[in-house]
């Protein structure tokens, strides 16, 4: 599947010099006199650069076969992250260079969004909000609701979250994984 | 098509107001004796301009009959000239005009263009009707002039007299990636598309293109004598508004250049389609002194609206149509 420049739309996965890249942003840019072009915001999948660049409109651009899917984080062997499509049982073995940053918020049964290149996955997006058990912080502040302060808690995962001071060690928190910050308490189940 | 898709792309509220603009541009001409013509949306001639594809259509004199092409026309300029060189007078029109494949948050195929000439008047003197226009449909009140030349400095720090082909390259790759090669008109295009006009701010005309943009504008020059296209064109908030000529009346140069976008086209593969030329010979017949602008309708009334894709004030977008 080809498609010219002037075919381009935002989500459209393209392959440019030999990387899967995904479209950002899509502009039409036309003169009155002089020749057209599409500018084009995007995200290589790969190396997760983001950067612009203009295409002729009769330029020619290789679809890249490129699909998300929703899959359920099992285990790590120390190598490979292993994770399963629910409905199939389908496993796939992630590299860690795919994995990223989601590595911090994985426990577990964590679906989370693989997207894949020609059935390789090359890019783990956890779920906005996960929620994690505290392996350890300071002792918390009885009575401490309504005061601002923040102290660091290590999570269950390894990563290391500011937290308010009434948090205790064993509590399970809502955490936001866009912007790697403490949401509330999560609630009781 | 997209059955859903079956109601307006703007506001009926919008079309209101739409409306009520056409009239009052209409109104703005009427006061200054300019009278209203309307030559063929349908003609057997096309733009010659390279970056311009005019849509085709089939006409047949009857069902059976071989299949004669006509174009849907760009603009009205041709025909209009052709009335100029007629003894016409000063004229506008505000019809419906057709660019094939340009499709985008500020380009639909079809589009009302507003296209006006007025005898005895020159690029600046235009200048100050246009900014008049554009004050009574949108009471914006300042206008900035800045020649091309000057906007290149100010705003990249180039100046386009001394620049090579390979400076404008650079600079633009600065910026933003380009594939492919161009020569130096199709970088300075680049960089004013891409770099100067999302800068620009407020109303702002940028007059005395280079003479190699000239299209149908006569050549004048600018103060250190070089040789510039009297050509001026109005960016509103970054958006192209309005594009003008103090009109090019020699039939010869109109020739010559007609031969120039042809040899182009030869050479980027595009299709060479019937030029008008009929309008070399309105020219030979005499076309009197003038300058003329074309503005595009649909963009003005966003500008007007605060709005930021022209299918808002369209009844129905390309997509829709």
């Amino acid at each position: 599947m080809s498609y010219s420049a002037n075919q381009l739309k935002n989500g459209l996965k393209v392959m440019i010099d030999g990387d899967p890249c995904s479209m950002q942003q899509v502009e039409f840019v036309k003169p009155g006199k002089g020749q057209a072009f599409t500018r084009v915001k995007m995200r290589n999948l790969l190396t997760g650069r983001v950067w612009e660049r203009t295409f002729k409109s009769n330029e020619s651009l290789e679809g890249a076969d490129v699909m998300e899917r929703d899959m359920e984080y099992l285990y790590t062997d120390g190598d490979m992250f292993h994770f399963m499509v629910p409905v199939t049982f389908e496993q796939y073995a992630v590299e860690e260079k795919a994995v990223g940053d989601a590595v911090k918020w994985l426990k577990d049964n964590t679906v989370c969004i693989i997207t894949l290149w020609n059935d390789r996955a090359i890019v783990v997006t956890p779920p906005n909000f996960v929620e994690l058990e505290v392996a350890e912080t300071d002792p918390g502040l009885k009575g401490d609701t309504a005061q601002g302060g923040s102290k660091p808690a290590t999570l269950s995962t390894g990563a290391v979250v500011r937290v308010p001071l009434f948090i205790e060690q064993g509590e399970i928190l809502k955490i936001d994984t866009r912007t790697g910050e403490y949401v509330s308490r999560a609630a009781k189940a | 098509m997209n059955i859903d898709h079956w109601q307006p792309s703007a506001t009926l509220e919008t079309l209101k107001k739409r409306a009520a603009m056409l009239a009052q541009i209409r109104h703005f001409f009427s006061i200054r004796n300019v009278l209203e013509v309307d030559v063929p949306v349908l003609s057997q001639a096309a733009v010659s301009d390279p970056y311009i594809d005019s849509l085709t259509v089939e006409y047949r004199s009857f069902t059976e009959d071989a299949v004669q092409h006509y174009y849907l026309q760009s603009s009205p300029e041709y025909a209009m000239k052709r009335l100029l060189a007629a003894g016409s007078g000063c004229i506008y029109q505000m019809s419906k005009v057709f660019r094939n494949g340009e499709v985008g948050s500020k380009h639909n195929p079809e589009f009302t263009m507003l296209e006006w000439y007025r005898l005895g008047m020159d690029d600046q003197t235009l200048m100050d009707e246009v900014a008049a226009l554009v004050t009574c449909i949108t009471g914006i009140e300042k206008f900035k002039r800045l020649s091309y030349r000057q906007l290149f400095l100010h705003y990249l720090k180039i100046d386009i007299n001394t620049a090579s082909v390979a400076q404008l390259a650079a600079r633009m790759r600065e910026q933003i990636e380009v594939s492919g090669e161009y020569d130096r008109d199709g970088w300075l295009n680049l960089l004013m598309s891409h770099c100067i006009e999302p800068q620009l701010q407020g109303a702002v005309f940028v007059y005395h293109y280079p003479a190699s943009q000239a299209a149908l504008a006569k050549l004048t020059s600018d103060r250190d004598g070089v040789p510039v296209a009297a050509r001026f064109e109005l960016f509103i908030e970054g958006v192209e508004l309005a594009n003008g000529y103090h009109e090019l009346t020699d039939a010869a140069e109109q020739s010559r250049r007609f031969a120039a976008d042809q040899q182009l086209r030869a050479e980027l593969g595009l299709p060479q389609r019937p030029q008008e030329l009929r309008l070399v010979k309105a020219l030979e017949q005499g076309l009197p002194d003038c300058a003329g602008v074309a503005l595009g309708v649909d963009r003005l009334l966003m500008l007007a609206l605060g709005k930021t894709q022209i299918a808002e004030v369209l009844p129905f977008d390309f997509s829709r149509a």
